[in-house]
C-alpha cells in the first residue's frame, strides 16, 4: 500500500495572525503573530511532540491544524487532501479523521450531559442512526478507555479528573480518527494519573495505528511519548528532530536551555544550568532577525538582522540558528 | 453545577439529600425568608387556580343595595361602588395577575433568550446592533416602556402581556448573551465543533442549557415586577379593561373618590399587590443565593 508511507498530516508554512483591534471602529492596529510559518509532517502511528513555553503558539498551532481556528495562511493536508479551503460540509469527513483531547478535564465536558451522551455525540452528529447501536459503541469505548459501561448514565461531576480525561479520550476515539491532537492532555492531572493516561494513549496508538500531535510543556512526558519533537519559540519551530537527538544532542540554544531546566531525579548529578534571562518578547512585536536573539547567550550581530531558516544539519535534524 | 454543589453542602450538613421533603425542609431552615416567599407564591398560585371555589360570589355580579358596603360577614372585604364583592374580585384578580406574570415572563424570556443567544454566538454586527437596541430599551424604566407599548397597542389582556414582555426582553438578553460569550469559548463547545456539529445545534445543545441557572433566578424576580407593572398599567387605565378584576384597576377606580369614605376599596387590593410582589422577591432572593456558590460559605 502506497498509503502506508503517506503522512497522516502534512503542515506547510502554517500561519495564524490574530488582529489586534482598537477604538470605536475596531480598526486593526497590529497582529499577534501566534503561529508564524510552521511546517511538519506526522506519519502513521507516530507521535510528534510540540514543546515550548506558554504563549509560544503551540496551542494555536494545534487548533489551526484542526481548523478549530481558521489559519491565516499555509497548507494542511490530511491523508493527502488539502483541507484549508474546504467548506463546512466538505470538511465533515475529515473532522472524523482528526480529533482533539483537551487540557482541562472539567471544562471539556458539558456538565449538563451524561458521560454516555458526551461520548455518543460524535456518533450522533455523523449519523450512527439507531440509539441502540450508538449505545453499544459507546459502551465498547467506555470499556476500552478503562471506564465501566454502567457509568454511562453518570454526569461529569461524578467522575475524578483522570476519569474525566478518559471520557474525553473516548469521545475523541468515537469516530475512529487517524490523528489526535492532544493539547496538554495530562498537565492538569496528578502525576500518578498522568502515567495511566499516557499509557492508555500509547496502547491506543499501537492498537489503532493512531498518530498524535502531542502539545506539552512537560519535557519528561514528551520524551516518553514522542517519536519526533518540534521545539517552538514565539510562533516558529526552532528545532525539529527525533526524540533521541533532541535530548542527547540539542542544537538550538533555546532547546539547550529548555532541557537544562528539566529536573533530574538524582541529587548526585550536578549540571550546568543555563537559565534564560528576561521574558518571552511580545508576539505582537516580535524582535527582528532571529526571534530568540534577545535572550540568546551566544547571539552575534547577524542574529539581530537576519532570521535564520530551518536548515537540516544532520539527517532528520533541523535547526534554525546561524551558529550551527 | 451550582445545584449539585448545593447537594454536597446538604450532605455535609448531614441532611438526608435523597428525600425531596427533607431537602425542602433543610433549605427552608437555611433561608427562612425565602420559605416565607415560597409560601406566599404557592398561596397566590393556589388562589388563582381555585378562584371559582374560593370566591363566595361571582366577581362581576353587581348589587345596587350593597354599594360601598363596609366589610362584614356577607362582604368579607366590603363591596365596591357597584356592590361587587371585593373578596371575590381580589381572588379572581389573582388569576389576571398570574396570567400576566407568567405570560409576560414566558414571552419576554423566549424572545430574550433567542436574542441573547444569537447575539452572543454570532457576535459581529448582529451583536453590535442588538446590543445598542437593548441599550435603548433598557435606558427606559420598565414601567415607562410598558406604558408606551400598552398605550400604542390599546388596553386588553393580550396587549398588556405583550407590552410587559417587550420590557423584560433586554434584561434576559443581557444575561443570556454574557453567559453565551464565555460558554462559546469552552473546550466542550470546541469539541462539538471538532466533530463537525453545526453552529445552531451547538448553540441549542451545548450553550443554552448552561445559561439556565441564572435565568431561573431572574425569572422569579421578574414575576414580581410583571405583576407590579400590570397593576400600574391598569391603574393608569392602560392595562386590563373593565369589568375584569385587576388589582391595579381596582386600586385606581377607588383611590381618588373613595379613599376617605370606603378605605377598604383601596387597602385590600394594595395589600394583595404588595404581598404577592413581596413574596416573589423573597423567593427570588433566596433562589439567587441557592444557585450562586459565592453566596455560600
Amino acid at each position: 500500500m502506497a498509503e502506508a508511507n503517506m503522512p497522516v498530516v502534512e503542515v506547510k508554512d502554517l500561519k495564524k495572525h490574530f488582529p489586534v483591534r482598537k477604538g470605536l471602529l475596531r480598526r486593526t492596529v497590529g497582529h499577534v503573530f501566534a503561529v508564524d510559518g510552521i511546517s511538519f509532517t506526522i506519519g502513521v502511528g507516530e507521535t510528534l511532540g510540540l514543546v515550548g513555553e506558554s504563549g509560544c503558539g503551540k496551542t494555536t498551532a494545534g487548533r489551526a491544524v484542526l481548523r478549530l481556528i481558521e489559519p491565516t495562511s499555509g497548507s494542511v493536508k490530511v491523508g493527502g487532501t488539502e483541507i484549508t479551503g474546504l467548506s463546512k460540509a466538505e470538511m465533515r469527513p475529515y473532522r472524523a479523521q482528526m480529533q482533539i483531547i483537551f487540557q482541562d478535564p472539567f471544562s471539556s465536558l458539558n456538565p449538563r450531559m451524561t458521560a454516555g451522551e458526551i461520548v455518543g455525540e460524535p456518533l450522533l452528529v455523523h449519523g450512527v442512526a439507531s440509539r441502540r447501536e450508538r449505545e453499544a459503541q459507546v459502551a465498547a469505548l467506555f470499556e476500552r478507555v478503562g471506564l465501566r459501561p454502567a457509568q454511562m448514565t453518570n454526569y461529569p461531576h461524578q467522575f475524578s479528573g483522570g476519569q474525566r480525561q478518559r471520557i474525553g479520550i473516548a469521545r475523541a476515539l468515537a469516530l475512529g480518527p487517524r490523528l489526535i491532537v492532544g493539547d496538554e492532555p495530562v498537565s492538569a492531572l496528578d502525576v500518578s494519573i498522568q502515567a495511566q493516561v499516557i499509557n492508555l494513549l500509547q496502547d491506543l496508538q499501537r492498537e489503532r495505528r493512531l498518530s498524535y500531535l502531542f502539545i506539552s510543556h512537560n519535557l519528561a512526558v514528551v520524551e516518553h511519548i514522542s517519536h519526533h519533537i518540534a521545539v517552538m519559540y514565539l510562533g516558529r519551530i526552532v528545532e525539529y528532530a527525533d526524540t533521541r537527538s533532541i535530548f542527547t544532542r540539542p542544537q538550538h540554544p533555546y532547546t539547550e536551555a529548555l532541557l537544562s531546566a528539566v529536573p533530574v531525579p538524582d541529587p548526585a548529578i550536578r549540571r550546568q544550568k543555563r537559565i534564560l534571562q528576561g521574558d518571552v518578547p511580545s508576539p505582537v512585536r516580535p524582535p527582528p532577525g532571529c526571534h530568540f536573539h534577545t535572550r540568546c547567550p551566544y547571539a552575534v550581530a547577524r542574529c539581530k538582522v537576519e532570521a535564520p531558516p530551518l536548515r537540516e544539519i544532520a539527517p532528520g535534524h533541523q535547526v534554525s540558528c546561524h551558529l550551527r | 453545577m451550582a445545584i449539585l454543589d448545593h447537594d454536597a453542602a446538604l450532605a455535609r450538613a448531614g441532611a438526608n439529600v435523597t428525600g425531596l421533603w427533607s431537602q425542602a425542609a433543610f433549605l427552608a431552615r437555611r433561608y427562612p425568608l425565602g420559605a416565607v416567599g415560597g409560601l406566599i407564591v404557592v398561596a397566590f398560585v393556589l388562589t388563582a387556580a381555585f378562584a371559582n371555589v374560593i370566591a363566595p360570589v361571582d366577581p362581576l355580579s353587581t348589587n345596587s343595595r350593597a354599594s360601598l358596603a363596609a366589610p362584614s360577614s356577607t362582604f368579607w372585604l366590603g363591596a365596591d361602588f357597584m356592590g361587587r364583592d371585593m373578596f371575590s374580585r381580589i381572588v379572581y384578580g389573582a388569576r389576571i395577575s398570574l396570567a400576566v406574570a407568567v405570560g409576560a415572563t414566558a414571552l419576554g424570556f423566549l424572545i430574550g433568550i433567542a436574542i441573547g443567544l444569537a447575539s452572543g454566538f454570532l457576535g459581529g454586527w448582529f451583536d453590535l446592533a442588538t446590543q445598542r437596541l437593548m441599550d435603548i430599551l433598557q435606558a427606559l424604566p420598565l414601567l415607562v416602556l410598558a406604558l408606551v407599548m400598552a398605550a400604542s397597542l390599546g388596553p386588553s389582556l393580550e396587549n398588556t402581556i405583550i407590552a410587559i414582555a417587550v420590557a423584560l426582553v433586554p434584561n434576559v438578553a443581557r444575561v443570556v448573551r454574557s453567559s453565551t460569550l464565555s460558554l462559546r469559548e469552552q473546550p466542550f463547545v470546541e469539541a462539538a465543533r471538532a466533530v463537525g456539529m453545526g453552529e445552531v445545534r451547538i448553540a441549542v445543545r451545548h450553550v443554552l442549557p448552561n445559561t439556565m441557572a441564572p435565568l431561573i433566578v431572574l425569572a422569579t424576580a421578574q414575576l414580581g415586577s410583571a405583576i407590579l407593572t400590570e397593576a400600574s398599567l391598569s391603574f393608569l387605565g392602560l392595562g386590563i379593561p373593565e369589568p375584569y378584576p385587576s388589582w391595579g384597576r381596582m386600586l385606581s377606580e377607588s383611590a381618588a373618590e373613595y379613599v376617605r369614605t370606603a378605605p377598604w376599596l383601596v387597602i385590600f387590593p394594595g395589600v394583595a399587590i404588595s404581598l404577592t410582589v413581596f413574596g416573589t422577591n423573597l423567593l427570588g432572593d433566596a433562589l439567587r443565593d441557592i444557585f450562586d456558590p459565592r453566596e455560600r460559605t
